[in-house]
């Protein structure tokens, strides 16, 4: 049982480990700021979402697991807030760029 | 098993963070840096996590959570400040 419960937690911390590794290679990648915030922030919530899930099935339900479990509510509530507000900004700062240079959208 | 596993992806996660912070360096538009710096804020809460756990010092899953708040709050007032040009 305590083999079968290390398998597990260490497949769900080696597929977050994966999903921030797509979250990076879609950030230097992508050639726009709209496609960098469509591959990091998706990933990022995931992956966390994943390792932190890993590490509660790991250590058992403890005190400590129930403050990472906050941790997780709150990055799962503040990282989509975030992305939103960034994407508001950048879509405002271009569109503010382009009224003034002229060009077309 | 479980700690040698976590420390590997531990190590990967620090070589993430110092590559999103070549997009943070170079990015063209304050919106790529401020992207980059909420990559980074979350890849750094979990690397905590993940140290913490390795080591049992189980007080630094307090500070994760305070660099959590810190990285939220400073990306709402940057990105507040580049929407409206003033903080008010």
């Amino acid at each position: 049982m305590a083999l079968f419960i290390e398998i597990l937690s260490s497949i769900l911390i080696i597929s977050g480990t994966f999903f921030f590794f797509v979250g990076v290679v879609g950030l230097i990648r992508m050639p726009d700021v709209f496609s960098r915030m469509h591959a990091t922030t998706k990933c990022d919530t995931m992956g966390a979402g994943l390792i932190y899930f890993g590490l509660i099935t790991w250590q058992g339900l403890t005190f400590t697991t129930l403050n990472i479990l906050l941790i997780l509510v709150f990055i799962w509530i503040t990282n989509p807030t975030a992305a939103h507000y960034i994407a508001k900004s950048a879509y405002l700062l271009k569109l503010k760029d382009e009224t003034m240079e002229g060009s077309s959208l | 098993m479980i700690i040698t596993v976590t420390v590997i992806c531990t190590i990967l996660l620090l070589i993430m963070t110092f590559v999103g912070l070549f997009r943070a360096y170079v990015g063209p538009t304050a919106a790529d840096r401020m992207v980059a710096i909420n990559m980074i804020t979350t890849k750094v809460t979990t690397i905590i996590v993940m140290i913490a756990l390795v080591t049992a010092q189980e007080l630094y899953v307090s500070v994760a959570l305070v660099y959590a708040l810190i990285g939220f709050v400073t990306t709402i007032g940057v990105s507040r400040y580049l929407m409206k040009g003033k903080l008010d």
